[in-house]
């Protein structure tokens, strides 16, 4: 069972952007003779009916097969209850703050064990081919949303710099601006957020470096302008306003772990049979519904793709 | 500063009224203006709830350290009421939980009341919440008599310490705002220490009162 809701709205009802953003050139063509075909796509689509911040669109975006049918989370909640804690613990704080975040100039340094250490600016990594990924995001603190991602996977880096044979792990460094993040002031984690993946889930399809949301480019709370998305596991693992990925033979410890060890593991794979010591992770809310009320599902319903990483392994353990 | 009965009177309604107010705003977001309370519209509920029960109960702690600063008197005529809306604000609280958090699965939430010490701690200070006000009416207070009123009624001060810890182990990592519960409940607490300690080095025990009266005017 992937998840308890049928699926009841196949991807081909949420309008894909390109069409929503051509809706008037659709409706000549639809007066023009496909009425119906065209009606439906407008009349239906999810997408088309989102305000949005109106950050630069993303051209040339592909649909994706491993993107889920389930309906999207709104905009405005998307973008107004973040978990962002260089902007304060609130979650309502990185909406009013991230707008100080300096996404320009952005670069990011691949290194570590890699036989071509480099340096990507950001307007290079835009170039490379997009997709949309509509993932189920679930939180630690149990609630959920489904969000239309956009980005590339992160194992296209890995073309370009070749990871050695060392290259057992991968770090994640998130920016550290102290001029612009009033959170960092306060020593809730060591600073700068880092997180960390094994190198096999680093490489995995689904792993995702986003660079927008919605088809537009990724607001500041979002983790602007590019993040981490890895949609088996909680929220916290997939790090935002990402500057350094390292590629090392040690197993990193993430900023969380370094905070307490005993409440958020390295795996930190969603598994409702495995609770948080003050939570139950059995059910989850999603997002803006009232009643958590959702069955969580093992890797957060994409075991088919992700089990296999972790043949083997007690996963109450390597929580 | 002495106030009128009448005066009394009339700012106590003003009061009852307004100590509704974080109710209705709820209310009123959760049936018609779901903006209000946000993307985890529950979340809001509880929370909200939770500061407003720690909120009047640091308030009813307040009103002796008042009196005895201030002279404030009249203030005691507030006390009940203060209490009670403690109370109401925590079984909203908990209903709120029991409802959206664990759509009324109540082996899990007797789970959890086990298993996890912020829930345990907070569970603890509500059932201790319901003997105070069930108490609470004049007729009660004359049943029991004033003086083990008086000793039951002193519930509140491990009443609420639970409270601000369940506040204080809930928090994820940033305990900012336990911590300024915190403060001004290590004063009000504090003072009635410090009021009772120099009161017993002069030679005697407080006026009868001090720390708790049963009844406003008797």
């Amino acid at each position: 069972m992937l998840v308890r809701r049928p699926s009841d709205i196949p991807p081909s009802e949420i309008t894909p952007r390109r069409f929503y953003e051509r809706r008037r050139e659709l409706m000549k063509f639809a007066a023009a003779g496909s009425i119906l075909g065209a009606a439906g796509v407008l009349a239906r689509g999810t997408h088309a009916q989102e305000k949005t911040l109106g950050l630069p669109k993303l051209e040339n975006v592909a649909k994706s097969s491993l993107s889920t049918k389930e309906p999207l989370t709104a905009y405005k909640h998307v973008t107004s209850y973040n978990n962002y804690y260089e902007f304060g613990t609130e979650k309502e704080a990185p909406e009013v703050y991230a707008k100080r975040l300096k996404v320009r100039p952005w670069s990011v340094v691949v290194d570590g064990e890699v036989a071509k250490p480099r340096t990507f600016a950001i307007e290079d990594l835009l170039k490379f081919p997009l997709e949309e990924r509509i993932y189920r995001l679930r939180c630690v603190e149990a609630w959920s949303m489904v969000i239309p991602w956009v980005g590339f996977e992160l194992n296209r880096i890995a073309g370009f710099v070749e990871p050695t044979a060392r290259a057992k792990f991968v770090e994640f460094v998130s920016a550290h601006q102290p001029e612009t993040m009033p959170g960092v002031r306060l020593p809730v984690l060591e600073w700068p957020y880092t997180e960390a993946l094994r190198i096999d889930e680093a490489m995995h399809p689904l792993t995702l470096l986003a660079v927008g949301l919605y088809g537009e480019a990724l607001p500041n709370q979002n983790g602007a302008p590019l993040r981490l998305v890895v949609p088996w596991k909680y929220g916290f693992k997939s790090g935002k306003s990402i500057v350094r990925i390292r590629f090392v033979e040690k197993q990193p410890k993430t900023a969380w772990e370094r905070a307490n060890p005993h409440e958020y593991g390295f795996y930190s794979n969603v598994n409702p049979s495995v609770d948080h010591p003050r939570w139950s992770q059995k059910r989850e809310r999603r997002i803006p519904e009232f009643f958590a009320r959702r069955e969580t599902v093992l890797f957060n319903g994409y075991g088919d793709q992700v089990a296999g990483l972790y043949a083997g392994m007690d996963l109450k353990k390597f929580f | 500063m002495s106030l009128s009965p009448k005066t009394v009177s009339a700012l106590k309604a003003i009061v009852f009224v307004l100590a509704l107010v974080p109710l209705a705003r709820l209310a009123a977001g959760a049936l018609f203006f779901p903006d209000w309370l946000g993307a985890n519209p529950a979340e809001f509920i509880t929370r909200s709830t939770g500061d407003w029960t720690l909120r009047f109960l640091l308030a009813t702690l307040a009103v002796t350290p008042l009196r005895k600063v201030f002279g404030w008197h009249w203030l005691l005529r507030f006390r009940r009421m203060l209490g009670l809306y403690a109370f109401f604000y925590a079984v909203v609280h908990l209903s709120s939980y029991v409802s959206f958090d664990h759509v009324f699965e109540l082996a899990e939430i007797l789970a959890d009341i086990v298993k996890r010490p912020f829930i345990t701690v907070g569970f603890t200070a509500l059932v201790l919440m319901i003997p105070l006000a069930v108490t609470s009416t004049d007729g009660m207070v004359r049943r029991i008599g004033a003086k083990r009123w008086l000793s039951l009624h002193r519930l509140v001060y491990i009443i609420a310490p639970l409270g601000v810890l369940h506040f204080w182990w809930m928090v994820k990592k940033d305990v900012t705002e336990p911590a300024i519960y915190a403060a001004v409940l290590a004063m009000l607490l504090g003072y009635r220490l410090v009021a009772k300690l120099t009161g017993r080095r002069r030679g005697g025990r407080l006026p009868r009162g001090t720390a708790a009266e049963p009844r406003p005017n008797a």
